[in-house]
C-alpha cells in the first residue's frame, strides 16, 4: 500500500501538534506525552487530574469527526496488520511506552524540544527497532 | 474551564495528527520502510511532522517556561530524571517493535478509534492493558526500592 509524500500537510499538522504541546504546558504545566496522559486516567491516582486527561483523550478521539465535518472527507486509514498482530502490537506499544517513560509525542516532540538526552536515546532506540521490525515483516516474510 | 481547555488542546493535537496524515498506519509504516527507498515506496512525511512539531514546541517552551507558573496549576511538571538507565532503552525498544508491527503509536490509535474502526479499538484495548501492566510493575519496583533503602 503506497502513500503519497505530503511534506506541506505533514509540516502543518506537525506544527499544530507543536502548538497543542505548548498550550498544554502553558495552561496545565504538563508534557503532551500521550502515553503518560492515557495511563494516568487509570488507578492508582497520584493526583486529581484524571478527569482532565480523559478530556484530552476525548479531544483526540473527536478530531477525525471535526476534520470530516470541515473538509467533507474522512481521513485515509489503512490497517494492514491482522487482528492477532494488532493485539500483540498494542501490548508492546502500551508496555514499552510506559516502561520507557514516553512515546513518539512525549520523547519525540516534547523531549527533543527540551534537548533531553534521555529522550534522544529513546527516539533513536524506537526508530531503530521499528525500522528493523518493518523490514522483517515486509521483506523477509 | 480547565477541563474544556484540555478537551480543546487534545482536539487540536488530534486534528494535527489527521492533517499530518499520521492517523494512517500505512503512512507511518511506509516511513519506517527504508528498504523501499530504491523502489520509490518510501514516504518521508513523518520526518516533516516531527521536524515541525519539535521546532514549534522548542520555540514555544522557551517562551512559556520563563513564566512563573501555568494557568491552571502552581508549577510546571517537568521530568527530573537525566540518567541513562535500562528502562530508557528497553522500553523504547519494545515500543518500537509494536509501532512497526501495527503502524500505531498511542496518539494516532485514539484518533483511529474516532473514525469508528473496530481494528483500532482492539489495538487500543491491548495497548491499555500493556500500559496498566507496565505502570503497576514500575510502581511496585519503586516501592520495593524504597523499602530496601529504609532497611
Amino acid at each position: 500500500m503506497t502513500t503519497e509524500f505530503t511534506p506541506i500537510a505533514s509540516a502543518i499538522g506537525g506544527a499544530m501538534i507543536g502548538v497543542s504541546a505548548v498550550l498544554l504546558m502553558a495552561t496545565h504545566g504538563r508534557i503532551a506525552g500521550i502515553s503518560g496522559i492515557v495511563v494516568r486516567m487509570f488507578p492508582p491516582y497520584l493526583d486529581k487530574d484524571a478527569g482532565g486527561r480523559f478530556m484530552f483523550i476525548l479531544g483526540l478521539v473527536a478530531a477525525p469527526l471535526l476534520y470530516a465535518t470541515l473538509t467533507g472527507t474522512w481521513a485515509a486509514m489503512t490497517i494492514a496488520a491482522s487482528t492477532g498482530v494488532l493485539i500483540a502490537a498494542g501490548l508492546l506499544v502500551g508496555f514499552g511506552s510506559i516502561w520507557g517513560n514516553g512515546c513518539t509525542s512525549g520523547h519525540g516532540i516534547c523531549g527533543l524540544s527540551r534537548l533531553s538526552v534521555r529522550s534522544l536515546v529513546a527516539v533513536a532506540t524506537f526508530m531503530t527497532t521499528a525500522i528493523i521490525t518493518v523490514f522483517i515483516a515486509r521483506h523477509l516474510f | 474551564m480547565s477541563l474544556l481547555f484540555q478537551f480543546l488542546i487534545g482536539l487540536l493535537f488530534g486534528t494535527g495528527l489527521v492533517v499530518a496524515g499520521m492517523s494512517d498506519p500505512a503512512k507511518v509504516q511506509n516511513f519506517l520502510d527504508l528498504a523501499a527507498i530504491p523502489s520509490g515506496g518510501w514516504d518521508p512525511s513523518l520526518a516533516f511532522v516531527m521536524g515541525a512539531g519539535t521546532l514549534v514546541t522548542y520555540l514555544g517552551y522557551r517562551f512559556v517556561l520563563k513564566r512563573k507558573q501555568p494557568l491552571f496549576d502552581n508549577q510546571f511538571h517537568l521530568p527530573k530524571k537525566t540518567d541513562i538507565d535500562a528502562p530508557i532503552v528497553m522500553g523504547p525498544a519494545i515500543f518500537g517493535i509494536g509501532w512497526g508491527l501495527g503502524g500505531f503509536c498511542p496518539g494516532p490509535a485514539f484518533t483511529a478509534v474516532g473514525t469508528g474502526s473496530v481494528q483500532a479499538i482492539i489495538f487500543v484495548v491491548a495497548m491499555l492493558a500493556g500500559m496498566v501492566a507496565a505502570r503497576l510493575l514500575a510502581l511496585r519496583q519503586i516501592e520495593a526500592a524504597t523499602h530496601t533503602s529504609k532497611a
